[in-house]
């Protein structure tokens, strides 16, 4: 009797304990608990937010966006002046951003290629020169690097003052205000020269298919890339000369103390550009390297077998395999260059922090500006992630 | 007998008569490494001259400004303002005490040369994988040392005069926020990792959300969001410090990307070992603390290593929200003082922060390559 109900009991205890330990119910609770501390905090800050700015006296919202800014840009993409509203404001900062960070990226992909190439070269000299350059940059900080390019080189006395700019080519000249170029100036008619170029363009990708078509049907080679670029440049060339050229130039004429005229790339940006550039590239030459170096012998040997000229395996063979294994590094480094491009805000270049943090100073509406700014961040790395992660598909290898 | 001989030694004809042939001229020496390595092609030889133009075209100037032309010693900037004149290392002579303590007072200073004293008597054996006691050694790097860090350092207590942090800086700055974002990381960095691989959607969702945020913002936005916000986020009247603010942002944005890496590390463990573990009755922490992290964590040092050089730079950011470190105070003080104003005073401060940075960033990336091939060879 007794040992039947001590089992029962027992039992019925196993059952009740059973339950809470089922994963499932456990499972339950714990995201309860999580859910219950993710409300807790978040009332938590929003609610003393609300009562900091109450006793602030600032009103939370985007109406501040139309009012007027009434501080100055230097360097403007789209029509600005001081009498524009915030979210112009707003959208010349992003512009410079995104400026910076385009050709940032696309000088930092070159440099990169060259060294890390460099660092793969039997040449032992260019092979040395390839790891000095990668093992010193990318082992100091960038923010010291941009101090350093703008404050100790574009903005010291190595470079001449405006009244002794040094002339380059083309009209264009160098001083410690930045390089001034000579600015283009469309005239009408050169819509077709432009027209013509896109004409030219779709032509030598045309010659390009047909080209690899050829190719892969009869194995005869055709220097479809050299064509390509003679085409892209020939046709609007021929336009212009045709349409009388209608392009003219306005050159910078030096002032006591400033250019006129022309077309300006100021300190702040050369600063900007060449640090993050320079960095960046350091990484890049790493990706490319292990890239290079991940293609295992076997591949350029049998190129070399089938009769491929060094730089033919090189193209052929070597890189697209390559290109796998760099496809991730090289845009979680793109990714971190345009973050990176923030820290204009040390020098003054006038990126999308630098205005915002004016925009905050002037409004004090830290809240709103931050997240705005956080939120295109963000979507600039979703977008580029988006695009390198489609870009990684079409070139993956497709295993069985 | 003759057959077995023939077999086991080699003869061959003439032997004993002819010494070998040394090999050709052309292929020893000094001048046939050149010819292989330099001068093997009219290509090669052409870069390698292109390389010694450029070469030359750097480092002669370069060595000329730093040590030729440079000033050593001199009581203020005057001497650094001569025409033509190099580097002004005397500034970095004058003010080498700031820009290691910032303004510490000078009576306190052996506190922060305690600190180092007693975190390299931690770190030196952790860093040396034959050393044993690893256990003993991290709970007294992450647990003890930091306590012991934060008496020696602030004060207050054993009659210590209290050092507000204001008076921090310097290289002092650099090293507490990297230590602070490294040590923190590591917790933060493991939850999130295992949060986002739960099969609990929402543990899995909150983790992807604050790992992909973090990770997708500069780190000068967490900085100003820590800095900014923060003090609004609190109750009225709690005002944290501003370093600790930025320790704050710091150690979260670390945090997120310490938990991609870790992630990694996870992701190369078989699915056998948590299998195993759970077939031999192993509840959910002990699996992922005996089993599976050991093993994770162990497979990703040289990147966690390379997580820690990034964050080492990336501290000097603190910069913009009004903290002193190392390139901080280097830039106030050219830019401060009027007494040493010359034009070759910027580029000298820069290249002495960059030195400083650099050797710390060099050697726990040479630290991470020694990491790997041991690690490496013992897999194989």
């Amino acid at each position: 009797m007794a040992v039947t109900t001590a089992g029962q009991t027992s039992s019925q205890e196993a059952a009740k304990a059973s339950f809470l330990y089922r994963p499932e119910v456990r499972a339950v609770i714990y995201q309860l608990i999580l859910l219950a501390g993710i409300v807790a905090f978040f009332w938590y800050i929003i609610s003393n937010t609300i009562i900091n700015l109450r006793r602030l006296g600032i009103a939370s919202g985007f109406e501040f966006m139309s009012r007027t800014a009434s501080f100055d840009i230097s360097q403007t993409l789209i029509p600005y002046s001081a009498g524009s509203t915030y979210f112009t404001a707003f959208m010349v900062g992003l512009w410079n951003t995104v400026l910076v960070s385009v050709i940032g990226i696309v000088l930092a992909t070159i440099l990169g290629f060259i060294m890390g190439i460099a660092r793969l070269s039997s040449n032992w000299l260019i092979a040395r020169i390839g790891t000095i350059f990668v093992e010193v940059l990318r082992n100091i900080p960038l923010l010291l690097l941009l101090l350093f390019m703008y404050f100790a080189v574009l903005k010291s006395d190595l470079l001449p003052q405006v009244r002794n700019a040094r002339e380059l080519w083309f009209g264009s000249y160098i001083s410690n205000r930045g390089i001034n170029l000579p600015a283009p100036i469309f005239e009408p008619g050169f819509g077709y020269v432009m027209l013509a170029a896109i004409l030219g363009l779709a032509l030598a990708v045309g010659i390009g298919i047909w080209a690899r078509r050829r190719r892969l049907l009869t194995g005869q080679p055709f220097p479809a890339f050299w064509v390509g670029v003679a085409v892209t440049v020939a046709i609007p060339l021929v336009v212009a000369v045709l349409m009388g050229r209608p392009m003219s130039f306005d050159y910078p004429v030096k002032g006591t103390f400033n250019f006129t005229g022309g077309f300006v790339l100021s300190p702040e940006f050369l600063a900007l550009l060449a640090g993050l550039s320079v960095y960046t590239a350091s990484f890049i030459a790493e990706a490319v390297r292990a890239g290079i170096l991940a293609v295992s012998k076997g591949q350029k040997e049998a190129a070399a077998a089938l009769g491929l000229a060094p730089n033919q395996a090189l193209r052929l063979v070597v890189l697209p395999q390559a290109a796998r294994v760099m496809i991730p590094p090289l845009t979680s480094n793109y990714l971190s260059l345009t973050k990176n491009s923030s820290l204009a805000l040390a020098i003054a270049y006038p990126d999308l922090v630098a205005v915002t943090g004016t925009m905050l100073n002037n409004t004090g509406q830290a809240v709103e500006i931050i997240l705005l700014t956080m939120a295109v961040y963000l979507t600039l790395s979703l977008l580029t992630s988006l695009l390198m992660n489609w870009f990684n598909a079409r070139i993956a290898l497709v295993e069985r | 007998m003759d057959t077995q001989v023939a077999q086991g030694t080699i003869v061959t004809p003439n032997a004993g008569m002819n010494e070998p042939l040394p090999p050709p001229a052309s292929l020893v020496g000094p001048l046939a490494w050149l010819r292989q390595n330099l001068f093997s092609s009219i290509g090669n030889t052409v870069l390698t001259i292109l390389g010694l133009l450029l070469i030359y075209a750097i480092l002669k100037p370069f060595l000329d400004w730093a040590i030729f032309s440079a000033v050593w010693s001199g009581p203020d900037g005057s001497v650094c303002r001569v025409e033509g004149t190099g580097a002004c290392w005397p500034f970095v002579f004058a003010k080498f005490g700031q820009f290691m303590y910032g303004r510490f007072p000078d009576a306190e200073r052996w506190r922060v040369n305690l600190t180092y004293a007693l975190a390299l008597a931690g770190v030196v054996p952790l860093m040396i994988p034959s050393v044993p006691g690893k256990m003993w050694n991290a709970v007294y790097v992450f647990i003890i040392f930091p306590i012991m860090a934060y008496w020696l350092l602030t004060g207050g207590i054993f009659g210590l005069p209290i050092v507000e942090t204001q008076y921090w800086g310097g290289l002092l700055i650099t090293l507490v926020v990297a230590t602070v974002g490294i040590t923190m990381s590591f917790p933060i960095g493991i939850i999130l990792a295992l949060g986002r691989r739960s099969k609990m959607p929402l543990v899995k969702w909150c983790s992807i959300a604050f790992i992909e945020f973090v990770r997708g913002v500069p780190l000068i936005t967490i900085l100003f969001m820590s800095s900014v916000m923060l003090p609004l986020f609190l109750e009225h009247g709690t005002n944290p410090d501003k370093l600790l603010r930025a320790l704050i942002g710091v150690s979260l944005f670390a945090g997120a990307y310490m938990a991609e890496t870790v992630r990694g590390g996870l992701q190369a463990i078989p699915r056998g070992q948590v299998e195993a573990a759970e077939a031999l009755g192993l509840s959910y922490g002990k699996t992922m603390g005996l089993v599976v992290l050991p093993q994770a964590l162990k497979h990703v040092i040289p990147n966690i290593v390379s997580e820690f050089i990034g964050l080492f730079k990336d501290t000097s950011l603190v910069l913009i929200i009004g903290l002193f470190d190392l390139l901080g105070i280097v830039q106030q003080n050219m830019q401060g003082d009027a007494k040493w104003f010359a034009p070759s005073t910027p580029m000298t401060g820069y290249v002495f922060a960059g030195l400083i940075f650099w050797v710390f960033c060099f050697g726990m990336s040479r630290y991470s390559q020694f990491m790997e091939r041991k690690l490496n060879t013992s897999h194989r």
